[in-house]
């Protein structure tokens, strides 16, 4: 169940027609609600989305906490702005790497592919050391990444933050290619990677590669003894994870524009597991429902309480929904139709 | 050793030795599986016959001795690789993928008769659907050859105690191995239950699978082995089929004791 999503089960219209009505609902919402603050707000729930979505097959489906994953992200933001913004750095020897402003999409694909790389080599590194030893590995990964983005000045800018990044540039019906200044444009951008990325995960889950990843999270010595090769299919995992991570990464870099060494604060791979872990890991819809939650609470409560009382409604929230629904909210709503169902 | 197989045996264990920090599991051993027989692996506890068992199956080193399985060497390898090449065990414990359906246990078992990777996957190719259904009917068959069919949507870790055993035994046979390494199928099974075990390993064996077994079980050992090889703190004692080693004078005096009268009697 919690694997092999019997998820869809409760006939067509669950499986099916609802999911892409709620797309469908989603994809109205510039147009019906043109304000810009909800689309800013919904904007960067969706980003997270994403990189809830991309940690939920290493944590959900391997069973792997990574709680690093916000290095994937931050890579990807980095690698995506420097590309467009072009570098020249001195790389020692006499030597210097020139990369001249690419095009958005260059930045995108660099974004999937280095946040990709570093995830191959931590998977790589990592499931030779197991357990807490991954946790702490993957922590310190991070730390690492963001004191180079905060002191390589030359190539990052340091804390002076990367400014100028360019906006997503896209054809755009009617308007020919553009760069997608507009809120509602990105939104739209957003939201359509956001649905990829959860089809792209689920059409890996429910094959027999997402099988072997449950079996390894399910039982490692059984999963084993049937010839399903570990590290094989933690590396892939980790390797697809941190690419998704990485294009989310890309999205936020070109919608704010802005990026600096903050991207990979621990806070934000902390949002991204409380995410997953209340909506239910190793569902497909956990990130998404999680995601929406604690993505939209703290614009929610924005205006209503005093900033330190909303970090208490939001820890409160968390820790009520870990105690009442410890698999999270996906899992227990199927549980409670299974329940109505029979 | 009895050398009455003029053919290559399966497998082949020389002068194995595996000793766990101080302790010497198992001392010296040499056996070989012909291929289409039942062996057997009996001895008192600590005799090194679950040790065996998992240096074997690649998840314990093995500290000197060689191990060959049709012909090549299988040091160093992973559990996963000697599953690949057509070597696998169940567990002591039963031992599924919690969490999971019975379907999904059968499904992921089947591991080795599919080869869809990433792409298929990612892009649903015709050649990867064809092979998930296809996997589909294998799971079906499998549970249906160990009278699971009808508890294929319950979670595995539900099942009674037998039932969970059938699973893990169905589990290890998914593959279609050459040899398969069973460790004490029929603990903890009752009269009927290891009646309905040795039918299924007989179909097994009758299917071209060459089983290997470690039990307690001393009537099950005699009526269902071809070979059996006794084992005591970490040496072979005694080796040959059920009569010779029933009637062996060490096995009884060092070993089997008043069992092997008992077991002599059950059958009887």
């Amino acid at each position: 169940m919690s694997g092999g999503e019997s998820a869809n089960r409760p006939g067509q219209f669950m499986g099916y027609a609802l999911p892409w009505g709620f797309v469908a609902l989603l994809a109205l919402v510039p147009v019906v609600f043109p304000d810009p603050y909800l689309l800013a707000v919904l904007t960067s729930a969706g980003i997270f989305i994403i990189g809830a979505i991309s940690l939920n097959l290493l944590l959900g489906y391997t069973g792997q906490l990574s709680l690093g994953h916000v290095a994937f992200f931050g890579l990807g933001a980095y690698a995506s702005a420097l590309a467009t913004l072009g570098f020249d750095i001195a790389i020692g020897f006499g030597l210097r790497l020139q990369v001249a402003p690419q095009p958005v999409w260059v930045g995108f694909l660099a974004a999937i592919l280095v946040a990709g790389g570093f995830g191959w080599l931590l998977g790589r590194l990592a499931f030779r050391v197991r357990g807490a030893f991954f946790v702490i590995l993957t922590v310190c990964f991070a730390q690492v990444l963001r004191m180079v983005a905060l002191n390589w000045v030359e190539l990052t800018q340091g804390p002076m933050a990367l400014i100028g990044i360019p906006g997503f540039a896209l054809w755009w019906p009617g308007e020919g290619v553009v760069e997608l200044t507009r809120k509602d444009q990105n939104y739209w951008l957003v939201l359509a990677v956001t649905v990829l990325a959860f089809l792209l995960v689920r059409q890996l889950v429910q094959s027999r590669f997402g099988r072997a990843m449950v079996a390894l999270r399910a039982n490692e010595s059984l999963a084993r003894s049937v010839g399903i090769r570990v590290t094989h299919y933690l590396t892939v995992a980790a390797v697809i994870s941190a690419g998704i991570a990485g294009a989310a990464g890309s999205l936020f870099a070109h919608y704010t524009r802005i990026i600096d060494p903050d991207v990979f604060l621990f806070i934000y791979t902390v949002t991204m597991v409380i995410m997953v872990v209340t909506g239910g890991k190793g569902t497909l819809w956990g990130p998404v429902v999680g995601g929406f939650i604690f993505g939209l609470m703290p614009d929610l409560l924005r205006g209503t309480a005093p900033p330190e009382v909303q970090w208490v409604i939001y820890g409160a929230a968390m820790i009520l929904f870990v105690m009442f629904l410890p698999r999270g909210i996906v899992p227990a709503l199927q549980a409670l139709l299974r329940r109505r169902a029979a | 050793m009895s050398a009455a197989t003029p053919a290559r045996p399966l497998l082949e264990v020389e002068n194995l030795a595996v000793h766990i920090g101080g302790l010497v599991a198992i001392a010296d051993m040499s056996f070989a599986v012909p291929a289409g027989q039942v062996v057997s692996l009996i001895g008192p506890n600590g005799a090194g016959k679950t040790t065996a068992f998992n240096v074997i199956s690649g998840y314990m080193r093995a500290t000197a001795g060689r191990i060959r399985f049709e012909g090549s060497d299988l040091a160093g390898l992973t559990p996963e690789r000697i599953a690949a090449r057509g070597l696998t065990r169940s567990f002591q414990r039963s031992s599924v993928f919690a969490g999971c359906s019975v379907f999904e246990n059968a499904l992921m078992a089947l591991h080795l008769r599919g080869r869809a990777g990433l792409l298929g996957a990612l892009l649903a190719l015709p050649f990867a659907r064809r092979e998930e259904k296809q996997l589909h009917a294998e799971a079906e068959a499998l549970l249906a050859l160990v009278g699971l069919a009808d508890r294929a949507a319950r979670p595995a870790d539900s099942l009674a105690y037998g039932e969970q055993r059938r699973l893990g035994i169905a589990m290890a046979a998914a593959s279609r191995p050459r040899l398969l390494l069973l460790d004490e199928p029929a603990a903890g099974l009752n009269p009927t239950e290891t009646e309905a075990l040795m039918a299924l390993l007989r179909a097994l064996r009758d299917q071209g699978m060459t089983v290997l077994l470690v039990e307690h079980d001393m009537a099950m050992v005699m009526r269902l082995s071809d070979h059996i090889v006794v084992l005591n703190q970490g040496r072979i004692i005694a080796a040959g089929p059920p009569d010779a080693v029933r009637r062996d004078k060490a096995v009884i005096r060092a070993y089997l004791g008043s069992a092997a009268e008992e077991a002599l009697h059950a059958e009887a």
